[in-house]
């Protein structure tokens, strides 16, 4: 009996054969030019925080709040580039250039609750607003509180 | 000096993001970049790993998204430490407040204002 | 006792061959750029069409090419039997809609991008049955209806990967009867759903090419025909990747279809439109069926053509629940042979 389950089926056998014809056909991603424009659109977004970062702390906000100052400014221009339609044009050649800065964030909030607006102010742009930014705020809030809870019980 | 370290770090952290999206299974999304890059970042952030990179690199490490986990994760220590268990409830979220609210505000408004072009 | 239509398998021969007596066109202004854009009827300003929603304006498009085929067949609603038509959003709304405003008796079909073909096949099985004697086929996507259904909005900053494929924005819709001059449809053979396993919904070329393939091979056998009994053979939108997997399958099985094997997803988008693998979508076919290739069979360049509607019969929770994408092929052969001359 165990002898059949280490055989595999003439089924299995076909989907292997044609795993293996479909990875030879498809090609490979350019991960050059991929890795090259995520490192420089992802670089210049954070040299530009960089920027408003020193632009507040000079102009007398202490470290956190000019963080969070800075935070706000990138958010709200991810915003309204999405809602001009650019972000997505950068994205293209940024690729995780656009996704991993706080900016990617803010494109993935506006880009659903603006394409789902039709849907209703509250079922579309309501409900929609939170369809990538929920994910990101349910695991962020539980591991931040697992984080609080292990300080506090190990402290 | 500023400016090159927040250029290479986070520059960098893209370039991770980009390397799990082009070699690893399709089934690695943008949205599977952006819900582990926050919580990887708090994580980091609890080891106490993420703060010496923020010391360094400033804005690149605080601009991508492992740094706002970072802000989470140290909101509700500090929140530990100040106020107890409630603490752990509160200080994340009131930590990354303005960065939250504003990405909602502002996202509401674009939703509001702007049409989505298409192709 | 087997039908007396019925060949092989798969494949069924008509004694009355449907003619196309009329067929139409609208598209995009992407695909309006492409290599095909002067074929179609009416290639839209902007992808919005005029109306507020996207949806809206598939449906607009689907309604303008039903009322273009009907017309250009020289009838008017009232003269169809029965439409046949769908479409990739829930629930094939973008049909309903059209055959609520169009007022002709309606069977909504879903069969993914295969649609058009899958309308083709059951229309001429009902003509040639006797039991009506035009029937009017059509099917349409858009490309922004179908991304914020399938995949992710559209303004979302996101790498479409090289497999990828762009869904056609676009309508296609044809009208057959029981007489008169035209290419005509002499066999169909019916695809049977096949999955070999694929899971990326960006790669649907591949998780297609196998049922695309098994309808080929089975229609060759069926029939007793080989490859060179046609002037070319179409898929529907299988793309770059998926055309080269069906040449090989193909190929395993013992029919060389190299020299005349094309894909309607290849052929409507040209490489530097950054479709990536090519086009997709129930549009895919319908409008390069009905504004290309029926015309080039009308001209005299293709005598027979064999046409395999593909179709990728996924859902957005089947794919999110990891399961693997079942393809579909569905044969139409396109005979000029009572063109007359």
């Amino acid at each position: 009996m165990t002898d059949e389950k280490l055989i595999p089926s003439d089924r299995e056998l076909q989907e292997m054969q044609y795993q293996m014809m479909v990875t030879s056909a498809k090609p490979k991603p350019p991960l050059l030019r991929n890795v090259l424009g995520a490192f420089v659109i992802g670089g210049a977004i954070c040299v530009f925080g960089q920027a408003l970062l020193n632009f507040f702390k000079s102009s007398g906000l202490a470290k956190p709040e000019a963080g969070a100052a800075t935070s706000a400014v990138l958010v709200f221009l991810a915003a309204l580039l999405t809602g001009l339609g650019v972000y997505d044009s950068i994205a293209k050649y940024a690729g995780a250039g656009t996704i991993v800065p706080i900016t990617g964030f803010a494109n993935s909030i506006v880009a659903p609750a603006m394409e789902f607006r039709q849907e209703g102010m509250v079922f579309g742009v309501g409900q929609r607003i939170f369809t990538l930014a929920g994910p990101v705020l349910a695991f962020g809030f539980v591991t931040a509180w697992l984080i609080g809870l292990i300080t506090y019980l190990f402290k | 000096m500023d400016y090159v370290k927040a250029f290479v770090v986070g520059g960098a952290m893209c370039v991770i993001g980009q390397l799990l999206i082009d070699l690893t299974s399709y089934k690695i999304t943008p949205a599977h970049i952006l819900v582990g890059f926050v919580t990887g970042g708090a994580v980091l952030s609890g080891l106490g790993l993420y703060q010496p990179l923020v010391d360094y690199a400033g804005a690149g490490a605080t601009v991508p998204l492992p740094g706002f986990g970072h802000i989470l994760a140290q909101g509700a220590i500090k929140g530990v430490q100040t106020k107890g268990l409630l603490g752990a409830f509160s200080g994340g979220v009131e930590a990354s407040a303005v960065g939250i609210a504003a990405a909602i505000i502002f996202g509401y408004l674009a939703a509001v204002v702007f049409t989505p072009k298409g192709e | 006792m087997s039908s007396v239509k019925k060949l092989g398998q798969q494949t069924y021969a008509f004694t009355n061959p449907p003619v196309f007596a009329g067929a139409a066109s609208v598209v995009g202004p992407k695909e309006g750029q492409g290599p095909l854009g002067n074929q179609f009827d009416l290639v839209l300003q902007d992808s919005l069409n005029g109306e507020q929603t996207w949806e809206k304006a598939e449906r607009k498009m689907l309604k303008e090419s039903c009322q273009g085929a009907v017309k250009k067949a020289g009838l008017t609603p009232s003269d169809i039997d029965i439409m046949m038509a769908g479409d990739l959003l829930n629930q094939i709304i973008s049909a309903n809609f059209t055959a609520r405003d169009l007022g002709i008796p309606f069977i909504g079909l879903y069969g993914a991008c295969s649609t058009m073909f899958e309308g083709l096949a059951l229309g001429s099985m009902l003509i040639d049955g006797g039991f009506a004697d035009y029937v009017l086929t059509a099917a349409s996507s858009h490309y922004n209806t179908a991304e914020r259904q399938y995949r992710f909005p559209t303004e979302m900053g996101v790498q479409r990967p090289l497999t990828a494929q762009w869904t056609v924005t676009g309508a296609g819709a044809a009208v057959i009867g029981v007489q008169g001059q035209g290419p005509s449809i002499t066999h169909i053979t019916i695809g049977k759903v096949i999955d070999l396993g694929v899971k990326d919904s960006n790669d649907m070329g591949s998780a297609m090419a196998p049922a695309a393939a098994d309808t080929i091979i089975r229609h060759f056998q069926d029939t007793g025909r080989s490859p060179s009994d046609y002037d070319l053979i179409v898929t529907g939108d299988l793309a770059a990747i998926g055309r080269a997997l069906t040449e090989q399958l193909v190929k395993q099985a013992g029919y060389d279809i190299s020299k005349n094997y094309t894909d309607c997803g290849i052929l409507i988008f040209d490489p530097t439109q950054d479709t990536h693998a090519g086009g997709s979508g129930c549009g895919c076919s319908a409008v390069v069926l009905t504004g290309y290739l029926l015309k080039e069979i009308i001209a005299g360049r293709f005598k027979r053509v064999l046409g395999v509607g593909t179709g990728a019969l996924l859902s957005p929770s089947s794919t999110l629940q990891g399961e693997s994408i079942p393809g579909i092929g569905h044969g139409v052969v396109i005979d000029a042979y009572n063109l007359g001359g």
